[in-house]
């Protein structure tokens, strides 16, 4: 199949960008659509231009490097799916796609598609974690664990913090994203010590970083590739009300 | 740095020098098998609390190994300094390990114990691996478990509370601990949250978007790395009194592998060039159970975990050339190799043997898929005995990409799978304390050779990278830093400036070449000799064509290669040529270490050493050691070194899983 695509073009932070069109023929629809953005990049790099930089790293959807909105849809539209696991055979021939890099002002545009989440990486820094130092811990069977529990502990630690959360959010909220790990270690026993100081930290660092709030628009969990659900904005809020009117 | 662009490499293969060396003093303490590592941790010299800020130790890498060890050592009190190439430490590879990780908790009452842990995993890799660091390994693979369970690892757990354990292939018991299909990834976490504890409490400094390119000798001790700030360009040293390199295995060099797009081997590659021994390169893994190629467009190969080999059964038919649909090949012209070949581990054999059945079976023409290049991966037997949902419960995010992937529905077909590089066992030549060749500077994880022989079994990966990360390197590398009174330096030494300038002629030059190839051809070349000629088979002609080609091909690199835009901005076509040109120069040395040596074991399957029922046959007397090559300048050239390996609590025996 052939495709047009328009994407978007920003040699740098400061830079101005715009959208570049670009025709990719026989595209096969067993690529992944990195793969076709590679078979891209392999044309412009021989024909004297700069290939379009976009992050990817595993491409088996587990990383959470890659990311872009396709034609509006953080990831592509494909539920439950990256970017780097999105394939062709979702796209048909003449298709037009737009690409852009995940617009949030807390998620500066590094080049072209590439964005800097650090502000993620802080948020955890604040106090996504439970404050064990090596060794001196208890034996692993010493505290029974529900099942149950530990199933829902690991729904919300499936997040691969990808920030596609952010971008499909009118707020650019990141409360699935932080909602995701105060809801992974407010399940188990071993996070219960640190619950409140957690949740407080973590909204604090979330609200520093400039993520807007959250107004139950659902796009979040929408577009989420590993299907975390709202459910954690909830408990993130029952946990943070608990800790405020402590 | 200088590169080696010879135009006519020696087609005889020079016979490499050979001498013993005390720089291979693997440093194993005396004593029991059992105790030796408690004899360690008595003897090393601790460094008082209050002196341990004074210390600063850089660590390249993120994952496991990488991260573990960040948190531990700045826990203890040192100053740490961790790098890695991706934009978040929380991306590193370790985060797709799939299945599992093992330990010997016998929380099962199977029978399972340190020792048998530990003489799994010597057995499993043929009897190449150092038996006293193995010991250890097994030790600790218990406080591990402890370790993340406390850090709220979400492992899978049993109704009454307690964790529950799966089985993997070389072991019959159930130690293998999990997290649903993302065990390596809930463990990355865990160690990265650790990591960002520290981070937040100002005891690390972490450098996201940062490649190491050099490392720097002051006095013959590794001081510091040179580092290219991935988004501006910007080449900069970093001083430290000890370099800690966790930066992963080399499979990449096969282009198309299961590990991520960006790892590479250049750290260790630019450490080897420093003076590291390199040890057992051409132990690579292949792994058997990969989502096929589709395409010359692939970029990567998937892997499916192991862990579906408890339940799935692996079979093609009967006849070659069957290009029947596999619902409709009876039951009695299907062949179930791995069950008929090794009845006592059945589909649970070893990786390495289950790749290379995998691949004679294709050989034979009994392949299924387009290019028939695939077997398959059968569930419909554990549908039937346990239904739909409890396999959707233990496989279904594996079910679910597979899907992706091929736009095959598994529960309604079986899967096709075929072998693809996975891991290398292979790596940077460590002491019992986990330091190189060059004092002060330690390798963890996959990046070392020191665990695995010469394959490695399932769910060891994530134990040892753990082990190494959060309990034995903290340990042993106090020792050297107290040990070893360092001169006072700044990164204005001379030996900084010469390292940097290195680096900032290696980038002008890949700019200047202005060739009409781009980087991705030449990786693809390379990968495809490499795979060809010392993949899951390898001969004497194979290895020898390869060892024409890959000069030829890293000279039409320097000459042809086109690398775009410029050197002080983000360009992923620079970092990715960097990349390529050291794997250029390492398939040399995976295939001269290929080529030495004639016996077959584990993962290296030479074709003139096998068994008559064609198995893998090792020659202990010419080969019962490690390889360890330095770098001589040139690169055809390396000079062999040979660590013996002494067996004394294991019996030496042809590896057998019938």
């Amino acid at each position: 199949m052939n495709l047009t695509l328009q994407v978007w073009r920003q040699p740098a932070s400061a830079a101005n960008g715009r959208f570049v069109t670009y025709q990719v023929r026989d595209v096969s629809p067993d690529m992944s659509f990195l793969e076709m953005l590679d078979v891209l990049n392999q044309q412009l790099i021989l024909a004297g231009d700069e290939p379009i930089a976009f992050d990817h790293d595993c491409r088996e959807g587990i990383c959470g490097s890659c990311g872009m909105v396709i034609d509006g849809i953080a990831h592509g539209g494909q539920r439950a799916t990256t970017a780097c696991q999105l394939h062709m055979r979702h796209f048909k021939d003449g298709d037009q796609l737009t690409l852009e890099p995940w617009r949030a002002s807390a998620f500066p545009i590094v080049k072209d598609l590439v964005v800097d989440r650090g502000a993620f990486d802080r948020i955890i820094q604040a106090g996504g974690y439970v404050s064990v130092s090596t060794g001196g811990v208890p034996d692993a069977n010493a505290i029974p664990v529900p099942k149950e529990s530990a199933d829902r502990a690991m729904d919300a630690a499936a997040c691969i913090g990808c920030g596609a959360c952010v971008a499909a959010c009118p707020n650019a909220s990141a409360m699935l994203f932080t909602g995701a790990k105060v809801a992974h270690l407010g399940v188990l026993p071993q996070g219960q010590v640190e619950r409140s100081r957690r949740v407080l930290a973590m909204v604090a660092q979330m609200d520093e970083e400039g993520f807007g709030g959250c107004t139950n628009i659902g796009e979040c969990a929408a577009v989420c590739p590993k299907e975390i659900k709202l459910d954690v904005i909830a408990q993130l809020n029952r946990d943070l009300l608990r800790a405020s009117l402590r | 740095m200088t590169t080696d662009t010879k135009t006519a490499p020696s087609i005889e293969v020079r016979r490499p020098l050979e001498f013993t060396d005390a720089r291979l003093d693997a440093r194993i303490p005396g004593g029991p098998v059992e105790r030796k590592w408690e004899q360690r941790q008595f003897d090393v010299r601790l460094v008082n609390p209050t002196n341990k800020r004074r210390y600063t130790v850089i660590v390249v890498g993120s994952g496991l190994a990488g991260a573990s060890a960040s948190a531990t050592l700045a826990e203890l009190g040192y100053q740490v300094q961790t790098f890695c190439y991706q934009d978040s430490p929380r991306r590193a590879h370790s985060i797709a390990a799939q299945g599992g990780i093992n330990a010997a908790k016998n929380y099962r009452n199977d029978g399972d114990s340190v020792f048998r842990l530990f003489y799994d995993t010597i057995k499993g890799g043929d009897f190449r691996a150092r038996e006293a660091n193995v010991y250890r390994l097994a030790q600790v693979s218990t406080q591990i478990i402890d370790q993340c369970v406390a850090q709220g690892v979400p492992f899978a757990r049993e109704y009454g509370g307690l964790l529950d354990n799966r089985s993997f292939g070389g072991a019959q018991v159930s130690r293998t601990f999990y997290a649903r299909g993302q065990t390596g990834q809930q463990l990355l976490l865990g160690a990265y949250q650790a990591l960002s504890r520290q981070i937040e409490l100002g005891k690390v400094q972490m450098f996201p978007r940062s490649e190491m390119l050099d490392l720097v000798l002051v006095d013959g001790r590794a001081r510091g790395i040179v580092v290219r700030d991935m988004v501006t360009g910007t080449v900069r040293s970093y001083l430290a009194d000890a370099v800690v390199l966790a930066t992963g295995g080399y499979s990449n060099v096969f282009y198309l592998s299961t590990n991520a797009k960006g790892c590479n081997t250049s750290a260790i590659w630019r450490a080897h060039r420093r003076g590291a021994f390199f040890a057992n390169p051409c132990y690579t893994q292949i792994h058997p159970t990969c989502i096929p190629v589709s395409g010359d467009y692939q970029s990567k190969l998937t892997l499916m975990s192991e862990s579906l080999r408890n339940d799935g059964r692996v079979w093609v038919p009967l006849q070659a050339g069957d290009r029947r649909a596999p619902q409709a090949i009876p039951e009695h012209e299907r062949d179930y190799f791995l069950e008929r070949k090794y009845p006592s581990f059945g589909n649970l054999a070893p990786r390495d043997i289950s790749s290379r059945a995998a691949k004679e079976a294709c050989d034979a023409g009994r392949g299924v898929g387009p290019g028939g290049l695939g077997v398959y991966l059968d569930f419909a037997d554990a549908i039937k005995r346990l239904s739909v949902p409890v396999i959707r419960e233990r496989y279904g995010n594996l079910f679910d990409m597979y899907e992706r992937i091929t736009g095959e529905d598994p529960y309604s077909q079986p899967m096709r799978i075929y072998p693809a590089v996975h891991y290398t066992m292979g790596g940077l030549w460590v002491d019992y304390n986990l330091m190189s060749t060059i004092p002060g500077l330690f390798v963890v994880g996959e990046a070392n050779f020191s665990d695995h022989g010469a394959n490695r079994l399932g769910a060891s990966a994530l134990m040892q990278g753990l082990a190494d990360g959060y309990f034995i390197l903290p340990y042993t590398i106090g020792d050297y830093l107290v040990s070893n009174p360092l001169a006072r330096i700044t990164t204005d030494h001379a030996a900084f400036r010469e390292a940097e300038a290195g680096v900032n002629q290696q980038v002008a030059r890949l700019l200047a070449v202005g060739g009409d190839r781009t980087v991705d051809s030449f990786h693809r070349e390379l990968g495809k000799i490499v795979w060809d000629d010392c993949g899951m088979a390898r001969n004497d002609a194979g290895l020898r064509r390869a060892l024409q080609r890959i000069p030829a091909l890293r000279d039409e690199f320097w000459h042809r290669v086109r690398v775009p835009g410029s050197g002080a901005s983000l360009n992923q076509e620079l970092e990715k040529a960097g990349r390529v040109a050291d794997f250029l120069e390492l398939a040399e040395l995976m295939c001269i270490d290929a080529l030495h040596r004639t016996e077959s074991c584990g993962g290296h399957f030479r074709e003139e050493s096998q068994t008559d029922d064609g198995e893998a046959k090792r020659d202990d007397a010419n080969f019962s050691y490690v390889a360890a090559w330095e770098y001589s300048g040139d690169l055809d050239a390396p000079n062999l070194h040979r660590e013996p390996l002494h067996f004394d609590s294991v019996k030496l025996q042809q590896r057998s899983y019938k």
